[in-house]
């Protein structure tokens, strides 16, 4: 098939082995690929009511058309799964080489199902593929594993790995990749863990066919160089999203101690040029990528190598945590990777942990004699760690804010900041309505990547109510997402600013079949639709409650900084929520209507 | 005229080597690409670049002369006239000629100075440039 890989490959765990099967063509149509298929796959194949650490969930990672083809970004990879972290959907999308080695291989998808008696790892060369042994490999960090089987098997085999967080079925558990990048989002990590397979690594030779060689070659041209083209390009390309550090906390969208204020006093030594200055020392690119995001450190006060920190680990463990020494954040961020822990999460939990501290819900007989003041670097170390290893305090962080919150009680689920029960990445949305109905209503939970608006709540008014704010996230939720269908990087549109036209050739040259973005925003929001049926129809009584927001944002207004004294009315939570349902054809509930789902050809699909 | 790489200014993206494999084979395959990114990491934390310095070498011990040289300098392989004999990857210096009966079974492949790479690196480490006069 023009544009794939070709095959599916099915890993049954529980019996140890494997089998191949042709990428359906009519999935292939309908869901085109990546974070397509892995929503298919999970709605169709995935039992209502499995529990998502066992046996009958699946974990579904998958490539897409533009991954590995000579497009820029094409280097993305979807990590589908019913999420440990929320109970309901989790897609998290992964940088670096694995996606575009996957389709040399010839696979599509991988598709992970059972529990395998012990510790495994699954090895592709091209067409041998085998379950092997890896008790020696359990228990070890994700570094040192990626590195053994880099220099046992070489550098071409690409290797995603889970950590001791994975293992240990940290709900936010991340998969490794690449010495820095991420699966990040959802606990696909512990999905991973509790399948015990510590690693894939996968190395492929062949050839990904074309439908039009000429025509292909030229749209993927014209791709980088309007990309390299762009007004943004040189600045994006030196500083990656550390670039927005500086703004966001200018604007007040900057995360500070647990989200009580979007503007950091100290947010100055975290800056992007401040990180490039001190820690930089080469620039690290996914798949094709012209203008990589990926910063390489060398992090001499600490003695070590890191990828990053990229924004969202410097604003969720350093201002959200009070730390103003970018040298500490680039260390906790390798520390979460090393021991497979998200970073986002993480950060998230302990500021939510440090302010239970400092209100006296949490004294040091509670924190393991941990002094668990904001900016205490030592003691996020010390966190890191035992969350990964569910050691002592570590083991009530390690359930995620919202079960934490619930079990601690005494008003502190009030600032838990999550939605769904995934903990909130690193936008404060005290003021700014369309980010913040953007968190509410992501699809995985508080994650900005699917509808990153608060530019446009900036450029329209922060605080405006209106339908027109509302259509806008509903498109960017349709829209951006598509990249992760597609296997490639959002980015280069984002930020570079590149015509979103210029991939219609190129997709249509690679897959044979003519699709203009107008199709394509019409996949998106039947991926997003399938994704709002899968949480209905995996969690009894869903609906609207689950899309309110921390009452941090709408009762209590930050008392510094750029938001000072602001705040969203709950009435316009509401109104937000009104119009967003309205608009996507779903009840007043939250739930799409039956004539969405036909005008969306889902009937077939959810049976 | 010839290739220049600044491996510090590297990503590692490779998109390089999927312009290269495009252009040698018309093919979307960087296995097949006459450029190699060494990463070395988690330290040095450096990509180690390797291209052809269109030193010729290779030329000098095909048996049956399938290596030739264009207006520009350019040594390319006529793949007709290439018997895999294997004589000349190991003369490579650089280590960017290749006979992989495995990947292509019937001829070797090197860089032929297509200048597809160049255009695709977004990070300014490639370049073509004339040839110095001193080569070591
Ligand atoms: S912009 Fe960053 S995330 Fe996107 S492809 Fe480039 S390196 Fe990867
Ligand atoms: S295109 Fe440039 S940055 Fe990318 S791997 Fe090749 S030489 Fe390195």
């Amino acid at each position: 098939m023009n544009g794939y890989g070709g095959s599916i490959l099915r890993v049954n765990l529980t019996k140890g082995e494997v089998t191949k099967e042709p990428t359906p063509a009519d999935v292939a149509r309908d869901f085109i690929g990546g974070r397509g298929f892995g929503i298919y796959f999970l709605f169709k194949e995935v039992p209502k009511g499995a529990d998502p650490l066992g046996p009958k969930n699946k974990l579904i990672i998958s490539s897409g058309p533009i991954s590995g083809m000579l497009v820029p970004g094409g280097g993305k990879c979807d990590w589908t799964t019913k999420a440990p972290l929320t109970g309901g959907y989790a897609s998290a999308s992964m940088g670096g080489h694995f996606t575009a080695e996957m389709r040399y291989a010839g696979l599509d998808s991988i598709i992970l199902e059972g529990i395998s008696p012990k510790p495994v790892y699954l090895f592709i060369d091209d067409n041998k593929i085998e379950l092997r042994d890896a008790s020696d490999l359990w228990g070890k960090g994700t570094f040192a594993v990626e590195k053994q089987f880099k220099e046992k098997l070489g550098e071409e085999f690409q290797v995603a790995v889970i950590g001791p967080g994975g293992e240990n079925l940290v709900p936010y558990a991340c998969i490794n990749h690449d010495y820095g990048r991420q699966a990040g989002r959802g606990g696909v990590g512990a999905v991973m863990g509790s399948k015990k397979v510590k690693a894939i690594v996968v190395h492929g030779a062949k050839s990904i066919p074309v439908a039009d060689k000429d025509a292909y070659r030229k749209a993927g041209m014209a791709l980088y160089k309007a990309c390299k083209d762009a007004e943004g390009f040189k600045d994006w390309t030196r500083y990656g999203t550390t670039i927005v550090v500086s703004w966001c906390d200018e604007v007040g969208a900057l995360p500070t101690r647990n989200f009580s204020a979007g503007s950091f006093e100290g947010g100055k030594n975290i800056y992007g040029p401040v990180m490039r200055e001190k820690i930089v020392i080469t620039d690290k690119a996914c798949f094709g990528c012209p203008s990589p995001c990926g910063k390489y450190s060398r992090n001499k006060k600490y003695n070590s190598f890191v990828e990053g920190p990229e924004y969202e680990t410097i604003g969720m463990m350093g201002s959200n945590l009070g730390i103003d020494d970018i040298e500490a954040v680039a260390q906790a961020n390798l520390l979460c990777d090393e021991l497979g822990v998200d970073s986002i999460s993480t950060g998230n939990v302990i500021g939510w942990a440090m302010e239970c501290y400092e209100k006296g819900i949490f004294t040091k007989a509670d924190t393991d004699g941990l002094d668990l003041k904001f900016g205490n670097v030592e003691a996020t170390f010390a966190l890191i760690e035992k969350i990964a290893r569910r050691e002592g305090f570590g083991a009530l962080l390690a359930e995620g804010v919202k079960r934490a919150a619930q079990k601690v009680g005494k008003g502190s689920e009030k600032f838990a900041i999550h939605v769904k029960g995934m903990e909130q990445s690193a936008y404060a949305t005290h003021n700014a309505t369309a980010m913040l109905l953007a968190y509410m209503t992501c699809d995985v939970g508080a994650h900005h990547n699917r509808a990153w608006a608060i530019t446009y709540d900036l450029q329209v008014g922060r605080d405006k109510v209106v339908p027109e704010k509302v259509a806008r996230v509903i498109w960017l939720q349709n829209f951006r997402p598509m990249f992760d269908v597609l296997g490639g990087c959002r980015l280069q549109w984002v930020e570079l600013g590149i015509d979103r036209d210029l991939y219609v050739p190129a997709l249509e040259a690679i897959t044979g079949i003519h699709r203009t973005w107008e199709d394509l925003d019409k996949v998106g929001e039947r991926i997003w639709n399938l994704t709002r049926l899968y949480w209905a129809r995996e969690n009894e009584g869903f609906g609207r409650a689950w899309d309110m927001p921390s009452p941090r944002f709408y009762e209590e207004a930050p008392t510094s900084g750029a938001t000072k004294g602001q705040i969203t009315k709950l009435e316009d939570v509401n109104k937000l929520l009104d119009m967003y349902y309205e608009q996507r054809g779903w009840t007043s509930d939250g739930l799409p209507k039956p004539e969405t789902i036909e005008a969306l050809g889902l009937k077939a699909v959810i049976g | 005229m010839r290739l220049y790489v600044d491996s510090t200014k590297c990503s590692g993206c490779n998109a390089c080597r999927v312009a290269c494999s495009l252009n040698l084979f018309g093919e979307t395959n960087p296995k097949k690409a006459a450029l190699v990114i060494e990463p070395q990491f988690p330290a040095p934390g450096i990509y180690n670049v390797k291209v052809c310095t269109q030193c010729g070498d290779c030329a000098a011990v095909c048996p049956t002369e399938a290596i030739k040289q264009d207006a520009q300098g350019a040594y390319y392989v006529v793949y007709e006239e290439c018997i895999m004999c294997g004589a000349c990857e190991p003369v490579c210096p650089e280590g960017v000629m290749f006979v992989r009966p495995n990947l292509v079974e019937n001829t070797a492949w090197k860089c032929n100075l297509c200048g597809d790479c160049v255009a695709v690196c977004g990070t300014g480490a490639l370049w073509i440039a004339e040839k110095e006069a001193a080569t070591a």
